[in-house]
């Protein structure tokens, strides 16, 4: 099994194709067929990727399972996963198969619909394993286009313009990305993410249009990297996309825009910016820290307010991706594990959520949280879901969510008190939104006419819910789960980072000396 | 010596008589009957050409002392425009018969004018680059002009004649100043006046009227204002022609120039180039916004890509020059399948140009919408397509060549160009429901346009092998 992970990367892919190429006209049974086919894919893309999990091995900090070919302009086709990568990988073989099942009610162009979402778990899966810089980049843009098209198609009523302000957005961060791989690729000779990881890149204070750059090329770096992933993260005030196209975006895109688009962010700031650009990374920490307490505070608040229920669990999607941006700056071992934990549990927890809302969207085909109230008294069930991931969507101990912001605050806390105690004030204002928007869906009266039939949850949503639920608690329990396996590679990613900054103390000390 | 001379100019020669040749039988028999047939046979003529030119030529061979030059470079350049305009000619010919326009000239002012451009990337001397050019523009003004009871038609042609006339006119004083300065029409001999020291002021002066010239024929801004009503215009596969072909041949032209002629002189204009680069791309991306006509659109279109071209260009190294061809060769690919898809739109049996007609296009034809969505992300830069490699490849070019501001402009240009790509998505993919298009298309046109959007998918494995030969070419150029 040379080749694992391209396996695993492209059987989404090959069924894609298979679907395009095969599939004709769009009767029932050519539904049922796509649908089965997408249901299949990706259930054996997760099958297969079990293989990587099961043969990983935690003490090797360094890539595995490694491919390597030549490509364009010395370009390379590499794919590797680390402890870093290797959990988000399967995240996302995870979350897909249960995507699928969510939309077994489409019925409107159901064969683009799945051929679009098998191309973006191969786009995704790729992200995660890329080991060249233009290769990350690729899967990293391409990714754009089948969410576009998700959110332009099947999406609500202002879907054109959610899908166009998505799409604008995420590209003109992305290229100066690009621009800044260029440079990498100029100063370094090669876009192979291993070698970049040992190459130190200037960072020499110098001027740019009468500006002093403290940090040099590093910190220029480190802002087009920033302006890619923090618009992906989303991080404020960049974040305003995010909601539009949440709430535009059919439930199975909200719930992998949530659950894995915006892990990409974070997992760009721990492969890229951090390791590579320590220097740039320390100049600019103050500026991401405070971002990340303001967007926790604020999109909090904002949350508190909506009356549209995803627009809701998108603005606190924007606060917990606050503290996985403030965990991972916060550059030592609690805060970076926090953050890859905080990003696995919000994969889980946020899609979850989306997934109620779907539930009853489904039914009701409105997503106002006025329409609702007293659904406990018709579905018991749901009730039930819907509190377990409220409370680990506010961080209850015992459930993952908890795991993630504590470790986070702990870790932030150690060296920067202040945005502790900002941010942990928003862990008060996510239970006030969270809980009040439980009381109002699901508590009180049952006086609206339109529920009074409202159905409970089918075996097929309980089928869905039923394996986040176990993973929700599971980790929340047993959070060693996680930590064991990314353990020695954070501890390594934060030992260089230290020790980089360290050395860049010591020439800087040596200098004025 | 003149044998040797002349087997180097060999291919011209035998395009050349074909084309005299194929009148002159056309004209003494059927006329306009002839011309189905002789479009497949030029098309049929040009591949064969390219093939031969492909794989027969070797090394650098200069013939009648220098003026016409036969290099890697230009083999390359002479492939792809054999082969765009080819492709043009067979994808013709559904259309003009059609609209009733297919005359017997077309596939021959194509062939000579295809000769104009073989001239114009072998040029070795000032005197044959304007023979090329002009021979070239000549063919180029009467096809513009070929629907003669069409105002809009000849409207263009006429445009493009008076200002491809006042361009020409700038390119002869700038020839003129530069030979008046350095004493030869010769590449060779300029290049060396440039190496005793500085480069004189009037010799600049002459460079930059000679830069103004050619940057009308690849429609750079400020030299653009010509494209868009010539696109809308002219026939659409002469658009399509316009697209394509001539324009790589101005790039090769360009390049060649500016690299043979004043290749020490790097310094002095590779600013003037990234001026016209970074206007050009902002132009194209602004100005086609309000674009609603799919013909202005691709002339702005064409216009921004003219500008990521000349990026490559503009960096001034051998790098520069490879990325450069690679932007083309992408290029005029993405353009052979768009127009394709542009010449099947109609609307019983009238072609249709505005795109709002495209409403729930990818409803009734599913395959057809798909192929023009890859085209339309190519066309955009977005990856995995092909044209993001022609970015990339650019982008590197100009960050090596210390041009770093303008890779970032560029970048920022390609996010706002998106927009109008992606205005196409919106009509094919979430539009309302519209009245719809014909659902016709010949075959030959279904294929270019399948055969262009996999292009663009597949090669990115290895590009089919063009960025080796680009290479090789861009290496034959600059020494």
């Amino acid at each position: 099994m040379d080749n694992l992970l391209s396996i695993v990367t492209f059987i989404p892919a090959l069924a894609a194709l298979i679907l395009t190429i095969f599939l004709r006209g769009d009767d029932e049974a050519a539904q049922r067929n796509a649908k089965w086919v997408a249901m299949f894919a990706t259930s054996a893309t997760f099958i297969v990727s079990l293989f990587i999990l099961f043969g990983f091995d935690p003490a090797d900090t360094g890539f595995q399972f490694v491919e390597q070919r030549d490509w364009l302009m010395g370009l390379q086709y590499k794919m590797g996963v680390d402890g870093i990568s290797v959990l988000f990988v399967m995240l996302t073989t995870f979350i897909m198969p249960l995507t699928i099942l969510a939309s077994w009610n489409v019925t409107e162009r159901v064969k683009e619909y799945m051929i679009a979402f098998l191309l973006l778990e191969t786009l995704m899966l790729g992200v995660f394993m890329a080991l060249d810089l233009v290769l990350f980049y690729l899967f990293f843009e391409a990714g754009l286009i089948p969410m576009f098209l998700i959110i332009g198609i099947w999406g609500g009523a202002q879907r054109v313009y959610a899908s166009f302000k998505f799409f604008l957005y995420t590209f003109l961060g992305s290229v100066l990305m690009l621009v800044a791989m260029v440079g990498m690729f100029a100063d370094a000779g090669t876009t192979d993410i291993e070698v970049l990881l040992t190459h130190q890149f200037a960072s020499e204070n110098f001027e740019l249009l009468g500006i002093q750059v403290i940090g040099g090329m590093q910190t220029l770096l480190f802002l087009a990297f920033f302006a890619s992933f923090a618009v992906k993260m989303p991080m404020w005030p960049v974040h305003t996309w995010l909601p539009d196209a949440h709430v535009q975006a059919p439930t199975a895109g909200s719930v992998v825009l949530a659950a894995i688009l915006l892990k990409m962010g974070g997992y760009g700031f721990l492969r890229f910016s951090l390791p590579m650009f320590p220097i740039g990374s320390e100049v600019m920490t103050p500026l991401v820290l405070w971002m990340s307490a303001i967007a926790i505070v604020y999109t909090s608040l904002v949350a508190l307010v909506q009356e549209d229920m995803k627009k809701l669990i998108a603005y606190s999607s924007v606060a917990h991706m606050g503290f996985v941006t403030m965990g991972i700056f916060a550059g030592n071992q609690q805060g970076v594990d926090g953050a890859i934990f905080q990003m696995l549990s919000h994969g889980f927890i946020s899609a979850a959520l989306f997934l109620i809302v779907g539930v009853i969207y489904d039914r009701m085909h409105t997503r106002n949280i006025e329409a609702y109230g007293g659904l406990v008294i018709r579905m018991p069930v749901y009730a039930l879901v819907f509190m377990l991931f409220t409370m680990a969507n506010v961080g209850l101990p015992g459930t993952s969510g908890f795991v993630g912001e504590f470790l986070t605050l702990m870790g932030i806390f150690q060296t920067n008190t202040w945005v502790a105690a900002v941010a942990t004030s928003g862990v008060i204002l996510s239970a006030g939104y969270a809980l009040w928007l439980y009381r109002r869906v699901v508590f009180g009266d049952l006086i609206k006419e339109s529920l009074r039939t409202i159905t409970d949850m089918t075996t097929r949503e309980k089928a869905i819910f039923a394996p986040l639920i176990v993973m929700t608690i599971w980790l929340g329990v047993y959070p060693s789960l996680i930590t064991d396996i990314i353990g020695p590679s954070t501890t390594a990613l934060v030992n260089d980072y230290q020790a980089a900054l360290g050395m860049a103390e010591a020439t800087t000390q040596h200098a004025s000396n | 010596m003149i044998q040797s001379d002349l087997s180097v100019i060999l291919p011209e020669i035998i395009l050349a008589l074909y084309a005299m040749a194929a009148l002159l039988g056309a004209v003494y028999t059927s006329k306009d009957g002839m011309a189905r047939l002789l479009t497949w046979v030029t098309g049929g003529v040009m591949v064969a050409l390219a093939g031969w030119i492909a794989s027969n030529g070797e090394g650098t061979n200069v013939a009648f002392n220098g003026m016409f030059v036969d290099d890697g470079f230009a083999r390359f350049a002479k492939v792809a425009i054999l082969l765009a305009a080819a492709s043009v000619l067979v994808m013709s010919q559904d259309y003009m018969s059609r609209r009733g326009l297919l005359r017997f000239e077309f596939p021959l002012l194509v062939s000579l004018s295809v000769v104009g451009m073989m001239m114009m990337v072998s040029a070795g001397d000032l005197m044959s680059l304007y023979m090329g050019l002009e021979l070239q523009s000549l063919a180029l003004y009467v096809i513009a002009a070929m629907r003669r009871d069409s105002v809009k038609s000849t409207e263009a042609g006429l445009k493009y004649f008076v200002l491809g006339a006042l361009s020409s006119g700038l390119l002869l004083y700038g020839a003129s100043l530069v030979y008046g300065y350095s004493g030869t029409t010769l590449f060779s001999g300029i290049i060396q006046t440039a190496q005793h020291g500085e480069v004189s002021l009037g010799l600049l002066f002459g460079l930059v009227f000679l830069i103004s010239g050619m940057a009308f024929k690849v429609s750079a801004v400020p030299f653009h204002m010509w494209t868009p009503d010539v696109y809308e215009g002219a026939p659409t596969p002469v658009t399509a022609f316009f697209a394509t072909a001539p324009k790589v041949a101005a790039m090769g032209l360009f390049a060649r120039v500016l690299h043979d002629a004043f290749g020490l002189a790097v310094a002095d204009w590779s600013q003037v180039i990234a001026l016209l680069s970074v206007a050009s791309m902002f132009l194209g991306a602004v100005a086609a916004i309000g674009q609603r006509d799919i013909k202005r659109l691709m002339a702005y279109s064409s216009i921004a890509h003219m500008g990521f071209a000349l990026m490559g260009l503009a960096s001034g190294t051998v790098f520069g020059v490879q990325a450069m061809l690679i932007y083309m060769a992408i290029y005029v690919t993405m353009n052979v399948g768009t127009f394709a898809f542009i010449l099947m739109m109609e609307k019983d049996g009238v072609p249709v140009t505005d795109i709002g007609a495209l409403n729930q296009y990818a409803k009734r034809e599913p395959g057809k919408a798909l192929a023009m969505l890859i085209l339309l992300f190519s066309l955009a830069g977005v990856p995995p397509m092909l044209g993001f490699f022609g970015k990339f490849y650019v982008l590197r070019a100009a960050y090596e060549g210390g041009l770093a501001w303008l890779a970032v402009a560029g970048v920022i240009a390609s996010v706002i160009g998106a927009f109008y790509y992606l205005r196409i998505v919106y009509y094919m993919y979430f539009g309302d429901e519209g009245e719809g298009l014909d659902k016709n298309g010949s075959p030959v046109l279904w294929g270019f346009l399948m055969a262009s959007a996999a292009v663009m998918l597949l090669g990115i494995i290895n590009m089919f092998g063009v960025e080796g030969a680009a290479a090789a070419a861009a290496a034959a150029l600059v020494n």
